[in-house]
């Protein structure tokens, strides 16, 4: 059992669902990436999804965009992600790590090469954005060899059998998408969502996770009702991109935002 | 090995050309590309459809397009006989039509009624935004706000067309980014909304359903050359810039051994200088825009910004099905630079009175170094993809004038 899984079955026991907030990695600084995982744990979060920036996000919205664009202008790369993540792992031995991304930086380091600098750096998962399972077996098959889980999404559009397919090759957890849209995009239907999870859990024992569109403590509790996990990324990223100048309210403010997450999915379960 | 392969059997059922092409897009669009693909299945074989596209081709967009033969221009490069496929004279002015023409029509059998496009130079966005003024359809065009200042004859031509031209401030503000962005919109809105990709990328299908419709190019070139002149050409020139007027002119030759094939990049500054767009000749494979293919992209795998005098070759990626045909060998990719193509754009207007797009321009400058090297009884036949009404201002000022 790795650490994402021993994490749920704990989550699971104690009766609580988990929270995994979403940052990109190197944004506003790379200095700062550490600190502010340390902050969201001791602020509550079960999971850490660390974003690697990337030049063309095509399925993020205008927020993440614009933090892969920091990121990237402060020379942020692919082997700097893990070597952020390995740092991350020297205090932190707990919570699992999930690297959310985009291909291309990942096949031109070369997928033996990250697959070990991933488990080097005591990564837990791998989200491959634009990787659906039709494209994936090669690298999610690696990943699995080297007990790394490959996270796989799912939206309201997939059928049945693209589920079925799906989590077959996943591990870990599977994410899915609550709305037709980008990261950071307006409201989601909170009774849709729970229609269609209950569709996907006839077809896997794998946890789910609910994002995109989660923004507040609210729709955080009502999503931790038919969830097994909320991830919050734009909200947070947003609050960064605000306070990139102030460095200790950044993390007030980000500590806040998820304890109050935490908070509320916590009273409602 | 060439004689191995039969062309006509690619790409595969999940859109595979060898090792590249397929569908690297997020969850989120996988049953969009299904449904797509689904609808493109049935019409492909579908005799109606078939000949309701064949009507608007020849009444609408005036297919055929004659084969010319520039004979001033072939005597004064003293060597082969040099043939022009006239896209130039296809309404709105360039190949790109052939292909609005058809996904406007496999949209209209979708039921959809919103059409989103993107463009660098706006040949594509002008030919969506008049497909959907036809169709009585909304049209959203995503253009990268630097390309907007570039082109602004486009731009105007497009909101007269009754189209929404969306300034993209993402990324290097180019068309890439507008390729992602119209991917966003398509995410959120696949409903009511038919994505028209204006050349041979992006996730399967699209490779080959725009290969399918730009195809009428080669097959017209093929059959006029066989009627014509009596026999098939010695070679094929076109320029590549994702690569769907090469891929048009190209594809109904690839199983006739003997012609050779040349696809022409934009070398820009030079290849050396680093500004440049000569993806196949300087990239290497990658994934982008849902698709695996040669890119341009730096040592971290992060897009890298190109560079180009014409706007529509000013892509870092292309076609997978190119890619796929140079690992082959099938066909060379060679690449020019500005000022190559700027002499042939010049040269062509002042000997045989005829002003190409510079992204054709390109293919004519190949044209000027190969010729000479052929004998006059071998013939080549070169895809003027489109004509340079909208380049003038360019050219104008790269030579010093302001209009
Ligand atoms: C006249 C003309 N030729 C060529 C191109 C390049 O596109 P493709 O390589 O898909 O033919 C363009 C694109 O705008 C164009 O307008």
């Amino acid at each position: 059992m790795n650490r994402i899984s021993r994490r749920f079955e704990a989550l699971r026991q104690a009766g609580r669902k988990a929270l995994i907030p979403y940052i990109t990695a190197g944004d506003p600084h790379p200095d700062q990436t550490v600190p502010l995982l340390h902050t969201l744990v001791a602020a509550g979060a079960d999971l850490i999804e660390l974003g690697v920036p990337f030049s063309d996000p095509m399925a993020d919205g205008p927020v993440i965009q614009k933090a892969c664009e920091r990121a990237l202008a402060q020379g942020m790369s692919l082997r700097q992600v893990l070597d952020l993540a390995h740092t991350f792992r020297q205090t932190d031995l707990e919570t699992p790590l999930v690297l959310m991304g985009y291909l291309n930086p990942i096949e031109s380091m070369g997928f033996e090469a990250f697959v070990a600098g991933a488990k080097d750096a005591g990564v837990d998962g791998v989200l491959t954005v634009d990787l659906p399972a039709e494209e994936a077996s090669e690298l999610a098959n690696l990943l699995i060899d080297h007990d790394i889980d490959p996270i796989f999404l799912l939206a309201p559009t997939s059928s049945t059998e693209r589920i079925r397919r799906t989590a077959k090759l996943a591990r870990g957890y599977l994410y899915y998408v609550s709305l037709k849209g980008v990261t950071g995009s307006a409201a989601l239907n909170v009774a849709e969502v729970a229609e269609k999870l209950t569709m996907i859990r006839a077809c896997t024992d794998l946890p789910l996770g609910v994002g995109f569109g989660i923004k507040d403590p609210p729709t955080a509790a009502a999503i931790a009702q038919v969830a097994d996990a909320v991830v919050v990324g734009s909200a947070l990223v947003s609050r960064i991109a605000e306070l990139a100048q102030n460095q200790q309210k950044m993390h007030a403010e980000l500590a806040a935002l998820t304890n109050s997450m935490r908070i509320a999915m916590d009273t409602t379960s | 090995m060439q004689s191995t392969v039969n062309f006509s059997q690619f790409p595969d059922q999940d859109g595979h050309f060898g090792r590249y092409g397929g569908r690297f897009v997020a969850e989120t669009l996988m049953e969009a590309l299904h449904e797509l693909n689904e609808a493109w299945q049935e019409c492909r074989n579908d005799p109606d459809f078939l000949a309701e596209f064949e009507a608007d081709l020849a009444r609408y967009v005036g297919r055929p397009t004659p084969l010319y033969h520039a004979e001033r221009w072939s005597r004064q490069l003293g060597g082969a006989q040099i043939y022009l496929k006239r896209e130039d004279l296809n309404h709105t002015g360039a190949h790109k039509i052939n292909n609005t023409v058809g996904q406007g029509l496999l949209a209209k059998r979708m039921g959809k009624t919103r059409l989103i496009a993107e463009t660098g130079a706006g040949q594509h966005g002008v030919a969506s935004a008049t497909i959907a003024a036809r169709l009585g359809m909304e049209c959203m065009v995503y253009m990268g706000a630097e390309d907007i200042q570039r082109q602004a004859i486009n731009v105007y031509r497009m909101r007269m067309l009754g189209a929404t031209v969306q300034p993209v401030t993402s990324g290097s503000r180019t068309l890439k980014d507008a390729l992602n962005e119209a991917l966003r919109d398509w995410v959120a809105n696949v409903d009511n909304t038919f994505y028209m990709i204006g050349t041979v990328a992006g996730p399967h299908p699209y490779p080959l359903m725009v290969r399918e419709f730009q195809a009428v190019i080669g097959r017209e070139a093929r059959e006029q050359m066989l009627t014509e002149q009596g026999g098939l050409p010695d070679a094929l020139v076109a320029c590549v810039g994702g690569g769907s007027n090469a891929i048009g002119l190209f594809h109904p030759f690839l199983n006739d051994d003997k012609v050779a094939i040349y696809g022409v990049e934009a070398a820009g500054s030079g290849i050396d200088t680093g500004r440049h767009a000569a993806t196949l000749c300087a990239g290497r494979p990658g994934v982008l825009h849902g698709n695996r293919t040669y890119l341009l992209n730096d040592e971290n795998g992060q897009i890298t910004e190109t560079h180009s005098v014409s706007a529509g070759l000013d892509y870092p990626g292309v076609g997978p099905e190119h890619a796929w045909l140079k690992d082959l060998g099938r066909a060379q990719y060679v690449a020019v630079t500005d000022e190559e193509a700027l002499r042939a754009f010049h040269d062509l207007t002042r000997i045989e009175g005829i002003i190409p797009a510079l992204e054709s321009s390109h293919a004519l400058a190949y044209v000027t170094k190969l010729a000479p090297t052929l004998r006059p009884d071998q013939k080549i036949v070169v895809n003027l993809s489109g004509r340079g009404d909208k380049d003038i201002y360019t050219v104008a000022a790269l030579d010093g004038i302001q209009l």
